[in-house]
C-alpha cells in the first residue's frame, strides 16, 4: 500500500529542495530511504523527528506521518 | 544611612527617573558602589534613568528582579557577545563571562565584543570592559576557562541561569548536565549560516539532551556555512527574550520545543520536541 508521508526540511536542507511536500512513498519505506532519495548526506543529519519524537534512520515510516529533517547547528 | 541614600534620592528624582548623573553623586557622597546604589534607587521604587525606555515592558518591580538575577554567558563569542551587551543593558545586576579564547581576526565578521585593536586579547577581559563603558552597576564576573563537567558546577554556583553561547554539540550536552544536576534553567542558542535555533528548558525537561541526542561527535553546518554577523545578533536577541522571562517567571508553559529560524526565508517555527 503506497503512503503518503508529510515531509519537512529544516535549515540548509531546503536548499534547492522544499520546506515542506506531501510525498507517495511504497510501505516499508525507512527514513534512511527518503534520506538518500532526497540526497541528503548522513553525516549532516541531525534531529530526526517523526511526528514530533525523535527517531532513528532505521524506523519505518506510517501513512500519515510526519518527518521532520535537520541539519546539526553548533556554532556560537 | 540607607534612609537618608533614599531621601537623598528621592529629593533629586526627576517624577520617579534618577539621572545616571545622580546616581554617580550619591555613590561618591555616600561612599557607596554603583552597584548598591542602583539596588537602593530601585528598592524605592524609583528607576534609574537609563531604563526608562525599558518600560512598560518591565515594571520597577521587574526592573529590581533583573538587577538582583545572576546569568551565567558561556561563550563570548557571536552569540556570548551580543546576551552579554543585551543583559547589561537590560539591567541584569550579574554575569557570570565564561571562555577560554583570545579574539582573532577571523571574529571580526560578527562578534560584537571584538576589533582591531584587541586582536589577541582575551574575550572575557573584553566582556568586563565593555560592561564597565556601558553599564558600570552591573558586575561581570570573568572567567578565562573552558566549561568542562569537571568545572561546570563551580561556575554556576549561585547562578539563577545558563546561557548556551558555546560552539560544540558536546560542550552544550554537558552543560546541560551540569544545569540538570544543580536545578538551574538553561536558555539554548546555536547558529549556522542563515540559519539558527534558540530553546529553553527547565530542571527535568531535558529537551537539549533530546535535540542532540547521539549527535555529541556531530560537526555542525556551521563548519560549512560560516556564521554572517546577522545570524548570531538575531539568535543572541531571541535567548535574551527567553532570559527575561525565566528570570522574570514568565516563562512556564513555553518549553519542550524549539524555536526554529530561518532568516532566508525569514520564518520562525515552533517545533514540538
Amino acid at each position: 500500500m503506497p503512503m503518503l508521508v508529510n515531509v519537512k526540511l529544516y535549515a540548509s536542507f531546503r536548499t534547492d529542495r522544499f520546506a515542506m511536500e506531501s510525498r507517495h512513498y511504497p510501505s516499508e519505506t525507512t527514513i534512511r530511504d527518503v534520506v538518500h532519495e532526497l540526497s541528503l548526506q548522513e553525516d549532516e543529519l541531525g534531529t530526526i523527528l517523526v511526528n514530533s519524537r525523535r527517531a532513528g534512520l532505521h524506523a519505518h515510516l506510517a501513512d500519515g506521518d510526519t518527518l521532520a529533517l535537520f541539519p546539526v547547528l553548533s556554532g556560537g | 544611612m540607607k534612609e537618608i541614600v533614599q531621601q537623598y534620592l528621592q529629593e533629586n528624582a526627576t517624577g520617579d527617573l534618577v539621572s545616571w548623573k545622580c546616581q554617580l553623586e550619591a555613590s561618591h557622597r555616600f561612599s557607596l558602589p554603583l552597584a548598591k546604589t542602583e539596588e537602593l534607587i530601585l528598592e524605592a521604587r524609583l528607576l534609574p534613568a537609563r531604563y526608562q525606555r525599558n518600560r512598560d515592558t518591565f515594571s520597577i518591580e521587574q526592573q529590581r528582579k533583573l538587577f538582583h538575577s545572576c546569568v551565567a554567558v558561556i561563550g563570548c563569542g557571536g552569540l556570548g557577545g551580543h546576551i552579554i551587551e543585551s543583559l547589561a543593558r537590560l539591567g541584569v545586576g550579574k554575569i557570570v563571562a565564561v571562555d577560554p579564547d583570545i579574539f582573532e581576526e577571523h571574529n571580526l565578521n560578527r562578534q560584537i565584543l571584538s576589533s582591531v585593536d584587541f586582536l589577541g586579547w582575551s574575550k572575557v577581559a573584553l566582556a568586563a570592559t565593555r560592561v564597565a563603558d556601558i553599564n558600570p552597576a552591573i558586575t561581570l564576573i570573568p572567567v578565562k576557562a573552558a566549561f568542562t563537567a569537571k568545572n561546570g558546577k563551580e561556575l554556576l554556583q549561585n547562578v539563577d541561569l545558563a546561557a548556551d553561547a558555546l560552539d560544540t554539540v558536546a560542550s552544550r550536552l554537558e552543560l546541560a548536565e551540569v544545569c540538570e544536576e544543580i536545578k538551574i534553567p538553561l536558555v539554548h542558542g546555536a547558529i549556522a549560516g542563515w540559519f539558527g535555533q534558540v530553546l529553553t528548558q527547565y530542571p527535568g525537561e531535558r529537551t537539549l539532551q533530546r535535540l542532540y541526542e547521539n549527535l555529541s561527535q556531530s560537526i555542525g553546518a556551521e563548519k560549512k556555512l560560516g556564521n554572517p554577523a546577522f545570524t548570531p545578533a538575531v539568535i543572541a536577541g531571541i535567548e535574551v527574550a527567553e532570559i527575561c522571562k525565566v528570570l522574570l517567571g514568565s516563562g512556564q508553559g513555553q518549553t519542550g520545543r524549539i524555536i526554529s529560524v530561518n532568516l532566508q526565508d525569514m520564518e520562525m517555527e515552533k517545533i514540538e520536541i
